[in-house]
């Protein structure tokens, strides 16, 4: 080999080297950033499916009054309308999911965060909650109010 | 005093401070009409300093579970020996420094000094005004009350509008789909660990820089700091600080003793958002604008909108030293300071604005 012939094979082995350094760096960083992004990011909770649900009492919810339960992980609302009848919605804000509750006064429901109100239908006829909240199916059992997610 | 001089000689064997004594001695602080601007960063810096004391005084009792949160803050509050002054103090402390903070940030932002070569200065302070305002946030949720409680539900839930990344930043926040106790723990690892960590290596960066470059002078403010003579870095200005700090340890004092932090009602995650509900004033701003904000503008829900609008303008704020091209040749600029009157007025009304509405409810 001349001279010349080494010192042109020089530069690519060099960069052949830098490359090498390159890639096994980058890899290395993958193989710890990868791992620490996925560890950051919680595990999907072992959320059963709620099915239905004991909401409440039917003593207790006299006609034009509301009150929150548990749903699964989420809060839910029963209100009983001024005539009698059992609803029941997730009480999220579809705003910025504040919970939200039955204003007796105003005989429908209101959310505290941002003065948000929704009709008995759960649809917002007032303040910032664009979308309405969402319904679920309401069970009567003599004294019993179950509430279950609607099919469909 | 000869054990002292020993002392010194010893120090400065090791560690060569002569040239950094010679420098502080020789720095000088301009003196000009707005020179009281100056001594709010060394403000901050004090009630940080408070903050980090009293807060590593809490975490002696302080337990991060749902369960036991609130009731380890009540037990502090009611049962440990001044308990009541150390979490007054930290809660109290904590709106002062953000207060501090920001007439800081405003008043730099207002005298144009964030032009190169204090950009990275600037960028580093915008950088500690999120972690300070992180801090409060992360904060808040500790004691597991019913406001916190709310407020970190609606704060993270914006995160969680941004798009593409929001629905995974929203979980890595909360540690789940919801706000739970894996949320507590997450907030208080941010608030004890990760936020501390990271406000020390960019306080560190923050006051090297300004050692560097030293403070700036405004141009219309020029011809007054040449004709006035400086105040001598040391001991003057530093005299003048403390005084500052005095000042504002009296003020801390007050409000902490007679105006003790309340701990509110347990949290319930099942339960209604209580009327009234409210973040902590510095967040009133964009809370009052989101409630004002109509459900739907031209057809894309409001608060979207809004919060879009939040963050570019927090973007563009950042990159002030970028845009305002004239702060890199020291020039005036009429539209920089109309700008940045129009963004702090539109803050502080909105804020008043909150406040107001706030008591009347
Ligand atoms: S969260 Fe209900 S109105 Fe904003």
């Amino acid at each position: 080999m001349s001279p010349n012939a080494a010192a042109e094979a020089k530069p690519t082995r060099r960069a052949w080297l830098s490359w090498l350094l390159g890639t096994s760096l980058g890899a290395v960083a993958l193989s710890i950033l990868y791992p620490l992004v996925r560890y950051v990011l919680p595990p999907p909770s072992a959320e059963s499916q709620t099915g239905r649900v004991l909401a409440g009492r039917r003593s207790e919810l006299p006609p034009g009054s509301g009150k929150t339960f548990r749903f699964g992980a989420k809060p839910g609302i029963v209100v009983a309308t001024p005539g009698g009848e059992i609803r029941a919605f997730s009480a999220v804000c579809t705003h910025l999911a504040c919970t939200v509750q039955y204003r007796k006064d105003l005989q429908h429901i209101w959310c505290a965060c941002h003065d948000g109100h929704y009709s008995l239908e759960g649809v917002p006829i007032a303040g910032p909650p664009p979308r309405p909240l969402e319904r679920y199916d309401v069970a009567v059992k003599g004294d019993e109010i179950w509430v279950s997610r609607q099919q469909g | 005093m000869r054990s002292a001089r020993s002392a010194w000689r010893f120090l400065d064997d090791r560690l060569r401070l002569e040239p950094v004594v010679a420098f502080l001695r020789e720095k000088e602080v301009p003196r000009h009409r707005l020179t009281w601007a100056y001594f709010f960063g060394g403000l901050s810096l004090f009630f940080l300093a408070v903050q980090v004391t009293t807060g590593i005084l809490l975490l002696l009792y302080y337990r991060p579970t749902p369960e036991a949160a609130y009731e380890s803050v009540e037990f502090v509050m009611t049962r440990v020996e001044f308990g009541w002054l150390v979490r007054s103090v930290h809660a109290w402390s904590a709106n002062l420094m953000v207060l501090s903070v920001v007439v800081h940030m405003s008043s730099v932002y207002l005298m144009r000094s964030y032009g190169r070569p204090r950009d990275l200065t600037w960028w580093t302070g915008m950088l500690l005004l999120a972690a300070t305002l992180g801090f409060g946030f992360s904060g808040y949720l500790l004691p597991w009350n019913t406001l916190a409680f709310f407020a970190t539900r609606v704060g993270t839930d914006m995160v969680g509008k941004v798009p593409l990344v929001g629905g995974s930043l929203l979980r890595v926040l909360r540690g789940g789909e919801d706000v739970s106790g894996a949320t507590l723990t997450r907030f208080f690892g941010l608030h004890a660990a990760v936020l501390p960590l990271l406000a020390f290596v960019l306080l560190g960066l923050h006051l090297l820089l300004v050692q560097r470059h030293n403070v700036h002078v405004p141009p219309s403010l020029r011809e007054e700091a040449r004709r006035r003579p400086g105040i001598p870095f040391l001991p003057d200005f530093t005299l003048r600080e403390l005084v500052v700090w005095l000042i504002g340890l009296a003020l801390l004092a007050a409000l902490a003793a007679f105006r003790p932090w309340e701990l509110g009602a347990r949290a319930d995650p099942f339960a209604s958002a209580p009327a009234g509900i409210q973040p902590e004033w510095y967040f009133l701003f964009v809370f009052q604008t989101l409630k004002l904000l109509p459900a739907r503008i031209l057809g894309v829900e409001g608060e979207l909108l809004g919060l879009a609008a939040f963050g570019a303008a927090a973007v563009l704020w950042f990159l002030a030293p970028v845009l305002d091209r004239a702060s890199r040749r020291g020039e005036p600029s009429r539209t920089a300071t109309v700008v940045g009157l129009a963004v702090l007025l539109y803050a502080a009304a909105m804020t008043l604005y909150a406040a107001l509405a706030g008591r009347r409810s």
